[in-house]
């Protein structure tokens, strides 16, 4: 019965305000945003869930990584946004945890006509909070910080511009973002 | 006075969520025109359907919402689009620059600088840059992929073979991060400095050609020029007729039947505010 609670009680403005959340995140990376209104099945962050009910659909094509595929998690997402699971090759969404997801060259970039079709992760930590990586690029006055579950996986990421994937980490009820346009230099004191 | 026979924002949740991808897809590719589903809405195409369709998809009801056509928020299409989601949406509207935090626009950027928590909605009737020159989908497509820009800089070079200078003066194109040559929409070449370096999220809704791009905030925005012919955002040489302002865009208005002319702020609530600090021009009666 876990399946049928835990989405938006109203859609319509959660969804809204969930996605201003969302991009706000995408459009100023190292920005953390919090995420209300869903309480997805464990493992998933309530943040995992707000982002799923707000961009899942059936159109598209969900992988769910690790151990994130539960009973519990399909039948939760199967219910609230019928997103069709999938493999990683063919997925527009995965969720997971950052070590489910390795490796990334599974994962679509898009195409040099279609560098749109491409997948977008998300990433399930433990933490997160502005500290960590130097992030610039488009979306940061000067600098930004965030912290990354890693470099040269985003780094390499960042070098195939304009192809590549966009990244969504969340923690809890927040969320920050990393899309492919930015750059990312190793935190100063490692 | 919400009208709730229709659900918030008009659009159905499904189409919403098609349309945030597509904006979460131009946000992360700065420049590069993202296809969506674009939908039939109430009104022509023409007149703002792709504008309305991503202010539709990205409205909170706790939104400050203000629309302007060619600088005016008292012109036919800002006032229905206003009353649009007013009565769809139910959010708050304003013609204050300064109060809204979504602002929807055609053809223009406000005169006051934009803030960190706004967002302008540009509504756009080509989103390609290169359509004039190369009619094929196909091959623009190729061109965008290949940074294949030449034929553009032929474009601005022909201009100034023929006329001395760069003649175009609208939807002047631009080069987004130094990767994407993007159609500004319509709006003046004066404008096209505003947004390099703007604090404000820009998102483009084309409805007709089913295209939506954006820029975040702080994005690089180069005017295309050449060292020798560098760009120039050009406005009427003259002062505002009612607030005596010399920094704005001027609208030039024919006033009587034997041609007297004014020129006139085009945005009116820059306008409207000088004026409401005591600042006159001299078509003031």
């Amino acid at each position: 019965m876990t399946a049928l609670i835990g989405g938006f009680t109203t859609p319509a403005t959660h969804s809204a305000h969930a996605f201003r959340g969302v991009m706000t995140a995408m459009a100023r990376p190292g920005t953390i945003e919090t995420l209300h209104g869903a309480m997805p099945p464990a493992p998933l962050s309530p943040a995992a869930g707000a982002v799923l009910l707000t961009l899942c659909d059936a159109d598209t094509p969900l992988y769910l990584a690790g151990d994130t595929d539960t009973t519990d998690v399909r039948a939760w997402v199967a219910f609230h946004t019928g997103a069709p699971l999938t493999g990683p090759e063919t997925c527009a969404f995965a969720l997971g945890r950052w070590d489910a997801l390795l490796p990334l060259s599974r994962f679509s970039i898009g195409t040099a006509e279609y560098p749109d079709r491409s997948a977008t992760l998300i990433v399930e930590t433990d933490r997160l909070e502005a500290a960590g990586a130097t992030l610039t690029g488009p979306g940061i006055c000067t600098t930004a910080a965030l912290s990354l579950p890693g470099t040269g996986d985003f780094r390499d990421n960042h070098a195939r511009f304009p192809l590549g994937l966009d990244f969504l980490f969340t923690c809890g009820g927040r969320v920050a973002a990393l899309p492919r346009s930015t750059s990312i230099s190793a935190p100063k004191d490692c | 006075m919400t009208d709730h026979a229709y659900n918030f924002a008009y659009l159905d949740e499904q189409t919403k969520r098609m349309i945030r991808r597509a904006i979460l897809k131009g946000l992360a590719i700065p420049g590069y025109q993202v296809p969506f589903a674009s939908r039939e809405m109430p009104m022509p195409y023409g007149w703002g359907t792709g504008g309305v369709q991503v202010s539709a998809a990205i409205l909170t009801p706790e939104d400050r919402f203000k629309v302007i056509d060619q600088g005016a928020d008292d012109t036919t299409n800002a006032v229905s689009i206003r009353s649009f989601f007013e009565r769809t949406a139910g959010v708050a509207t304003t013609t204050r620059t300064k109060e809204a935090t979504v602002i929807q626009t055609r053809h223009r950027i406000p005169e006051d600088p934009l803030s960190e928590g706004q967002i302008l909605v540009y509504q756009v009737p080509i989103p390609e840059p290169l359509r004039f020159l190369e009619p094929r989908e196909t091959e623009t497509r190729k061109m965008h992929a290949l940074q294949e820009y030449g034929l553009m800089h032929v474009k601005l070079y022909e201009d100034i073979a023929r006329h001395g200078h760069i003649a175009t003066a609208y939807a002047y194109p631009v080069k987004v991060e130094g990767r994407y040559v993007m159609d500004p929409s319509p709006i003046p070449k004066f404008d096209n400095p505003k947004m390099s370096g703007c604090p404000a999220i820009q998102l483009f809704g084309a409805g007709r050609e089913q295209r939506i791009y954006a820029l975040p905030p702080y994005t690089r925005v180069v005017s295309l020029d050449f060292e020798d012919h560098p760009f120039e955002a050009s406005k009427a040489d003259h002062a505002c007729g009612l607030c005596d302002a010399t920094d704005s865009y001027l609208d030039e208005v024919i006033v009587d039947d034997t041609g007297t002319r004014v020129f006139v702020c085009s945005d009116t609530d820059y306008c409207e505010g000088r004026q409401a600090q005591g600042f006159r021009g001299k078509d003031t009666a």
